[in-house]
């Protein structure tokens, strides 16, 4: 009896023992400084932190050089985590429903409306009104983290489309390599003209069509290079049936029918859909900006171009805000004004052959000797970013109703385009 | 006095004396039980609670629990566009696997059961693809049946087909890696139950007279029905909940036709709709199915063992 008492009582002061250390620590964490936005000032506070912040892979390269170039220059000090891009939206999801997001996080532009609406970021209106450059800031970017009128996200990487070819291929096809395509119907000539060289493993053009995100990437252009919307105005209708968006599909279907198109296009879901160009096996192909740096051969390049010629892009990438769970709001604000700098966005972002977020510095030290980066944020200040709730339901999932749309439109008939675009109007308004 | 002794007292006088497990004894025997208690609670109990209350409540993925909107969810579950064509491509998917694979198991623990020079190897060789993961089996074959960077990639440009290019091919691609990657494993199950029966009962047979094919008829399949059992619901099951193959070879395509049920429910909740409760409500739909479908086929063959 006696051996037993001692046994539990040496048991509960192990655990008395533990569980104060486990307080202790957990009064330490608790003891780092907290803030919000009202604090935060013009600049922000740069007092040591350290931040949290997720983003998700595709834009890895480009945060953690962001990320390493902040911690060098502040006391402050971001820490980094990337997530698979299919599973984003399901780790967020599962950290706001417990509580548990980071200082910042990056999201999907496509996405940002509805996280927005979810209230996942936190109001970040009067800071960004303080910023002396706001009007040079992506407009696209800044209006899909805006709601009511109050604004949420700020860009964090731009990401855009544009119309990518291979300079030696079409020189070799006997076509103007300096020039490029006028306009879609010139883009598929060139596609097939370059189909014709019949070199092994070399295919005229290449696209995604079993990839619902890389379709509204690299094909919604050229419906706003005629002048033509995609969405309506409340991202409630989908425009997707009208004349010039049926004109990009009969292109598409005359390209393909032609075999002019990678065979794997048909199931590339999406993994591998830039591969092709990159390797050099595909002539022309409409291709994310933020390859050119990887882009091994001479390329040249143009904005998206419609049936009537013009040139689009579409301002992808992600947006930047801070989490509704932030205890670090002023902190995390000191970040976001450093992101918006000609530090971080010339020093970091254009030095790496990255697109600026601010029309102001898209002419820079870096873009000089690179006319085609000139190229890409001209054009990057004509581009456009849908904004709708439902945007990841109707476009991007594998099963959505724009896939649908597309197959039916390219692979099949082609018959189905006003009912298919009335499935995706349904998803839109749910 | 009392006229009957008392019930210990009856035991201990007609039999040899047991200790009763006192108090002690039964904090013992719950303190030995708790961890697996804690653990069946924490990982099957609670999820399984969390799961129906999800499947009540009107629970985005974004925004949390809203509030109870039972039956809403089991509506919206079944009147998803891809709802029925997900039940019976799964069923169809289930079918074929479970007929395909129990033959080609059988049939190989048939193969490896005579003892030959090269029975171990056999064995070997058969089970080695159970040792892979299936997500890595899955990338290993989409690589296979890549038209760009896979071995049969020359072939595919010639002949004018793709492996998951057609809604056929994917489903046929999709079972033939299936089949590759369990077919081992099944064959051990079976060559387990062939070598737990007794060598006297095919003695018996022979000297009856009995064919070959009249002994695997009447003898193996019979004295198998155990084995048989526990393969078949094995194999329905696993078919039933299948989705990592599916999601990494096909993402449901082409033309969403490669859509399994599983495949639904993670797409409803973390891809398209982000609704947990609607994902909760196919969930407890598929659970309840599986059920049913596990008693009938667990009763079909103790119905068949008693006749």
């Amino acid at each position: 009896m006696t051996r037993t008492y001692r046994r539990m009582t040496r048991a509960a002061a192990l655990l008395a023992a533990g569980a104060l250390t486990v307080g202790l620590a957990a009064c330490a964490q608790g003891a780092e400084p907290q803030s919000n936005l009202s604090e935060a000032g013009a600049e922000g506070v740069d007092d040591g932190s350290t931040l949290t912040l997720w983003t998700r892979a595709p834009l890895e390269k480009q945060a953690n050089l962001l990320v390493d170039a902040y911690n060098a220059s502040h006391e402050n000090q971001v820490e980094l985590t990337v997530v698979p891009n299919d599973d984003y939206v399901a780790k967020v999801g599962a950290a706001a429903g417990s509580g548990g997001l980071p200082d910042l996080f990056a999201a999907d532009i496509v996405y940002v409306p509805n996280w927005v609406e979810q209230g996942l970021f936190q109001d970040i209106t009067a800071n960004i009104d303080g910023l002396d450059f706001k009007d040079e800031i992506n407009k696209g970017h800044l209006s899909a983290g805006t709601l009511d009128g109050e604004e949420y996200v700020l860009p964090f990487v731009l990401d855009l489309s544009m119309m990518f070819w291979n300079k030696e291929l079409a020189t070799e096809a006997g076509l103007d390599a300096e020039a490029g395509p006028a306009n879609l119907e010139e883009y598929a000539e060139w596609a097939k003209a370059i189909q014709a060289l019949n070199k092994p493993d070399t295919y005229g053009t290449a696209t995604g069509l079993n990839c619902g995100g890389c379709l509204v990437f690299t094909w919604f252009p050229s419906v706003w290079a005629d002048g033509e919307e995609v969405l309506s105005d409340d991202g409630t209708e989908s425009l997707l049936a009208s004349d010039t968006a049926k004109d990009v599909y009969a292109t598409w279907k005359d390209l393909w029918d032609s075999g002019a198109v990678l065979p794997s296009s048909q199931d590339e879901a999406g993994p591998t859909w830039t591969a092709g160009f990159t390797e050099g096996k595909v002539g022309i192909q409409f291709y994310p900006a933020t390859l050119l740096s990887s882009t091994p051969f001479d390329a040249g390049v143009a904005g998206i171009p419609g049936p009537k010629g013009g040139g689009s892009t579409f301002v992808g990438g992600d947006g930047i805000g801070i989490s509704k769970d932030s205890k670090k709001a002023a902190q995390a604000w000191n970040f976001l004004n450093w992101l918006m700098s000609e530090d971080a966005q010339v020093q970091v972002l254009a030095k790496n052959n990255d697109v600026v977020s601010r029309a102001d510095l898209a002419n820079n030290e870096y873009s000089e000797k690179d006319p085609r980066l000139i190229t890409i944020n001209e054009v990057a200040g004509n581009g456009d970013t849908p904004v709708a709730i439902n945007f990841q339901q109707a476009f991007n999932a594998p099963s959505s109703p724009w896939l649908t749309l597309v197959r039916n439109a390219v692979l099949g008939d082609g018959e189905s385009v006003d009912a298919d675009n009335d499935e995706i109007t349904a998803v839109l308004s749910q | 006095m009392t006229a009957t002794l008392p019930a210990d007292t009856t035991a201990a006088a007609s039999g040899p004396k047991r200790r009763r497990p006192g108090r002690r004894g039964a904090i013992t025997g719950w303190l030995y039980a708790l961890p697996t208690a804690l653990f069946v609670l924490l990982l099957f109990a609670l999820p399984l609670l969390l799961v129906l209350q999800m499947s009540g409540s009107d629970w985005p993925l974004l925004g949390g629990n809203q509030g109870w909107n039972f039956p809403e969810n089991y509506q919206d579950a079944v009147s998803n566009r891809f709802f029925w064509d997900s039940v019976w491509f799964t069923l169809k998917y289930t079918i074929l696997t479970t007929i395909i694979l129990l033959a080609l198991s059988l049939g190989l623990a048939l193969l490896v059961q005579e003892s030959t020079r090269w029975k171990g190897l056999l064995r070997t060789s058969f089970l080695v693809p159970s040792a892979l993961g299936l997500a890595s089996a899955s990338l290993l074959f989409y690589v296979l049946y890549s038209p760009i960077a896979g071995p049969f990639a020359g072939l595919m440009k010639a002949w004018g087909f793709t492996f998951l290019g057609t809604p056929d091919g994917a489903l046929w691609s999709t079972i033939f890696l299936i089949v590759w990657r369990y077919a081992g494993f099944y064959m051990l199950l079976m060559l387990v139950g062939l070598q737990g029966i007794p060598d006297d009962v095919y003695e018996a047979a022979r000297i009856d007279g009995a064919s070959r094919w009249q002994t695997f008829r009447s003898v193996t399949i019979p004295l198998l029905r155990p084995t048989l059992a526990l393969t078949t619901v094995l194999c329905v099951t696993g078919s039933l909940l299948a989705f990592e193959q599916f999601y990494i070879l096909t993402k449901g395509g082409p033309d969403n036709s490669t859509i399994t049920i599983v495949q639904l429910i993670y797409s409803v909740a973390f891809q398209g709709q982000n609704d947990l409760g609607v994902a909760g409500a196919l969930s407890v739909i598929v659970l309840l199915a599986l059920i049913v479908i596990n008693i009938a086929q667990i009763r079909a063959f103790n119905r068949k063992a008693e006749d």
